[in-house]
């Protein structure tokens, strides 16, 4: 349906957007994350006819878009801090797009009441913006962007501004909103929890080019490379030497399959390391000592010493004796382990 | 109990001064009028204002003022536009250039639009060159045409910063979402841009009609003897008429207008909405499409040919002798020891206006230094007292003026004769301006910091020193360049107060202009092209400054 095809965004020399490739299909929600400054903003600008095209082309169903307005193009654009008109309502501002597409009266109400229905926010017509809360700004924001009935819809850090509770209320929310409306989906994020709980596919940016588009899970186990991996928050990185198919780490030997010999980066996911004192001497693993206890979101993790580093590792169900100072062994399951292509990132890793 | 006598020196200074420079002369303006011999007599109200000529006036003040207020909104939001969201490359500095005709005495104003608009002006010269002797001349002298384009000269700097300063911190995010909704730019432009900038549209139009209802030097030098405003009547009716009771009740009446429209400014002022604004640098682009490289080209021409032209001419009629160019005007003024239209050396005028100026100049910085301080407090005495301040920038300055004259010449307060007049006045016109540009400052002052210093054992002067001061010193050299720039350039207030020893350089230029003779019109020029310098050299200072608020209302 959308088909962004070697876009490049110039300001002046610097290129905000040098050369990206992307497809978004009927019904499909794509994320396109990376740090901020990466770029993804320009290209949903771009996409959106805000910022012209130094080079490349964006095709929507068949239509090329170059040399449309912005306010041609048959896109929603949700803007970061929703950029409400302060001097309308709430009916005003989601009524806006229907009001410009010139379509009568009660045409324009009937879209109103429908975009606010899709959101949530029934009979909030005549409250003033300002009176709003930032979650229900929020909504509002996106049910404008939904009024126009866009083939495409895009948002840029649509929940950025929001406490945690309401975020995760809102992600919860979305893809039923998603659904309903049925067109494409583009949206914009820094947070890599919104772009895997939301998209169908993500799109990590840096520095104006796409370095990897996968299904969320693809790219949870199988990053493209190390930028990719740290930005969504895998840190456990260790350097191998492989030779005939099998890698020397600080865990022993492991195999691996198609890798050439010569030295690796391996990265190593968070559930491939586990406590298990009965392990062999024969399995890759290693000898450890507890340093402290920690939780993350909803799991407790033990934090680990051993061979010179920290490694964060799932803590065993039930009670436990596992105090700091205590000794321990952990095991590696060789499957989730992910050998890392290219250069070492270790210069680029995210803020 | 020392924190209640500062307070009191504090409230007390400003209060004598209004109370003495302002109440006392135009309540003494308005008890004369109403009783023109002894007893109150209301029947000199109807008497004055059922007069054809007095009628005549007040309409042509009113249609003038109207006329010029549109014309000025129609030429100046654009610019304000440009200026406030276009990057190019030379905008601070013609954002600077647009500033100093709005501070330039009027003299000089009407000086220039004399010159560019008289039969030698270069336009004409132009002409010739191109279609030989029977070219058609151009001579507006004289004309409304030329009071209306010196309005607009004059008050393009109000729009522009006013508008502009707004719409520069608009978030630009909503005229783009308005774009990805199906607007067109028109459509822009009236659905979003147009309801957000009107409270700032609407007090720069209330503005500029307030300053060209009360034109007066403009007027005065441009209009000829069939054009007047009620400002020029008030001046004629009492040093060319000696009619003390026509010119109090014309002062009445302009102060009815004048405190009407305040009005209505003070309501807009109010119902401006809470936007969410973004820093200034952001929201700017260099202009993209032909179409706004042409805007952006018209918008400049405009600058230049309204701007920068009628002071080009200035200086190049100040530079224009019998034989070609040189500086044979300059060296009249500071050659000749007694000049038969001064009846002093020129040299005398500059050095009493400098004079005056920077004693204007303390004065304003102490009285408005401490109604700003007072003010930028919480409270109903600080908003009381920082209304009234503004009250002499409403009232017109030849009443002011003419008050002074009659008010402060006996008792309680005589001071006829002495010197302090002058400051006084000019002071209490630049008071108002020093005021709008400390406040803000002040108020800014995050007040936790004088707390920190309180508790670090500071005591309240002490706190004002080492807090207060250092982070207002900028914003107070800023006031101090445009109070002594306002005070050097006025010339309604002063044209009453000066004696024929003691000219300034405006009524200096006013009194050679006032005679016939090249000579004495290229003294003028030269004499307005030195008051041109000296204005916008204290403007310059001020921009170096950077203090953002001057000028802004």
């Amino acid at each position: 349906m959308l088909e962004i095809r070697d876009v490049r965004v110039h300001y002046g020399a610097h290129p905000a957007v040098d050369g990206v490739d992307l497809d978004v299909g009927e019904g499909e929600v794509v994320a396109v994350l990376g740090p901020s400054g990466c770029g993804k903003s320009t290209l949903l600008r771009a996409v959106a006819g805000l910022e012209p095209l130094t080079d490349g082309r964006i095709v929507l169903d068949g239509r090329d878009l170059g040399r449309l307005r912005p306010d041609q193009r048959p896109v929603g654009l949700m803007f970061q801090d929703h950029a409400l008109f302060p001097h309308r309502d709430v009916g005003g501002n989601v009524g806006f797009g229907p009001r410009m597409q010139g379509l009568p009266d009660t045409e324009v109400q009937a879209r109103i009441r429908e975009a606010l229905a899709l959101v949530d926010l029934v009979d909030t017509e005549r409250r003033a913006v300002q009176e709003l809360s930032g979650g229900e700004q929020q909504r509002v924001a996106l049910a404008r962007a939904l009024a126009v009935r866009p083939r495409l819809l895009m948002l840029d850090e649509p929940l950025g501004s929001l406490d945690r509770a309401l975020r995760d209320q809102l992600l919860v929310q979305l893809p039923d909103v998603f659904a309903r409306v049925g067109c494409g989906v583009l949206y914009v994020t820094h947070d890599q929890d919104e772009a895997l709980t939301l998209a169908d596919r993500v799109a990590v940016m840096r520095a104006g080019r796409l370095c990897q588009i996968a299904a969320p899970e693809v790219l949870w186990r199988r990053p493209a490379d190390e930028f990719v991996a740290r930005f969504l928050g895998l840190h456990q990185i260790v350097d191998a030497e492989v030779t005939a198919g099998a890698a020397a780490t600080v865990f022993g030997t492991i195999p691996v399959t198609d890798v050439p010999d010569g030295p690796v980066r391996l990265l190593v996911l968070p559930d491939a390391l586990e406590v298990a004192d009965d392990a062999g001497e024969g399995e890759p693993g290693l000898d450890g000592e507890v340093t402290r206890r920690r939780f993350s979101a909803d799991r407790s993790l033990l934090v680990v010493a051993a061979a010179g580093r920290e490694w964060e590792v799932p803590a065993p169900p039930g009670p436990t004796d596992r105090r700091p100072g205590s000794s321990v062994r952990l095991r590696l399951h060789p499957d989730r382990v992910h050998v890392l292509p290219g250069p070492s990132a270790q210069d680029h890793a995210p803020a | 109990m020392s924190m209640r006598i500062g307070r009191g020196v504090l409230l007390g200074v400003p209060a004598v001064f209004l109370l003495v420079f302002f109440a006392l002369p135009v309540g003494t303006i308005v008890l004369t009028g109403l009783r023109p011999e002894g007893s109150l007599d209301l029947g000199v109200v109807p008497r004055v204002l059922g007069d054809p000529v007095v009628r005549r006036v007040a309409w042509f003040t009113l249609w003038q003022a109207v006329a010029s207020t549109v014309l000025t909104l129609l030429v100046g939001l654009p610019g304000a536009y440009l200026l406030a969201r276009v990057k190019f490359p030379g905008r601070a500095a013609v954002r600077a250039a647009v500033t100093v005709p709005f501070v330039l005495p009027t003299v000089v104003v009407g000086s220039a639009f004399l010159a560019v608009l008289g039969p030698r002006s270069p336009v004409n010269t132009a002409l010739t060159a191109v279609f030989g002797e029977g070219a058609p001349s151009l001579d507006l002298r004289r004309t409304v045409t030329a009071i209306l384009i010196a309005h607009v000269f004059f008050n393009y700097a109000v729009v522009v910063r006013t508008v502009g300063g707004l719409w520069s911190l608009l978030d630009p995010r909503l005229e783009e979402a308005a774009r990805t909704l199906g607007a067109s730019r028109w459509q822009v432009l009236r659905e979003v841009s147009w309801p957000l900038v009107r409270p700032a549209v609407a007090s720069a139009a209330a503005i500029v009609f307030l300053f060209t209802f009360t034109s007066f030097g403009v007027v005065l030098i441009l209009g000829g003897v069939a054009r007047a405003t009620i400002e020029v009547e008030i001046y004629r009716a009492t040093v060319q008429l000696l009619d003390l009771p026509l010119a109090s009740v014309l002062a009445l009446l302009q102060l009815a207008a004048v405190s009407a429209a305040l009005l209505v400014y003070g309501r807009l002022q109010r119902r401006v909405t809470a936007q969410p604004l973004r820093s200034a640098a952001s929201t700017a682009r260099p202009p993209r499409t032909m179409g706004e490289r042409t805007f952006l080209a018209v918008n400049l021409a405009v600058i230049a040919v309204l701007l920068v032209l009628p002071l080009a001419v200035l200086v190049e009629r100040s530079l224009a002798t019998d034989a070609g160019y040189g500086w044979d005007h300059y060296t009249a003024l500071f050659g000749s020891t007694r000049n038969t239209v001064l009846a002093v050396a020129p040299l005398e005028a500059i050095r009493n206006s400098v004079l005056y100026g920077l004693a204007a100049t303390l004065v304003a910085l102490v009285v408005g230094g401490c109604a700003a301080t007072v003010a930028a407090r919480p409270g109903w005495t600080g908003r009381t007292l920082d209304r009234a301040l503004m009250l002499p920038l409403g009232t017109s300055a030849a009443t002011i003026g003419f008050g002074f004259l009659i008010a402060l010449s006996r008792p309680p307060v005589d001071l006829r004769g002495s010197w302090l007049l002058i400051p006084a006045a000019q002071a209490l016109i630049a008071v108002p301006f020093v005021v709008r540009t400390l406040l803000p400052v002040l108020r800014s002052i995050d007040q936790r910091l004088r707390e920190a210093a309180a508790v670090l054992g500071a005591p309240p002067r002490r706190v004002w020193r080492e807090v207060d001061l250092p982070i207002v010193g900028r914003a107070l050299l800023g006031a101090a360049g445009f109070s002594f720039a306002i005070a050097v350039g006025e010339f309604g207030a002063t044209v009453f107060l000066a004696r024929g020893q003691t000219p300034t350089m405006p009524v200096a230029i006013f009194r050679l202009l006032g005679r016939p003779g090249i000579a004495n019109f290229g003294q003028a020029m030269a004499m307005a092209t030195i008051l041109m310098a000296v204005t916008a050299g204290a403007i310059a200072t001020i921009d170096r400054l950077r203090v953002g608020q001057v000028g802004r209302f």
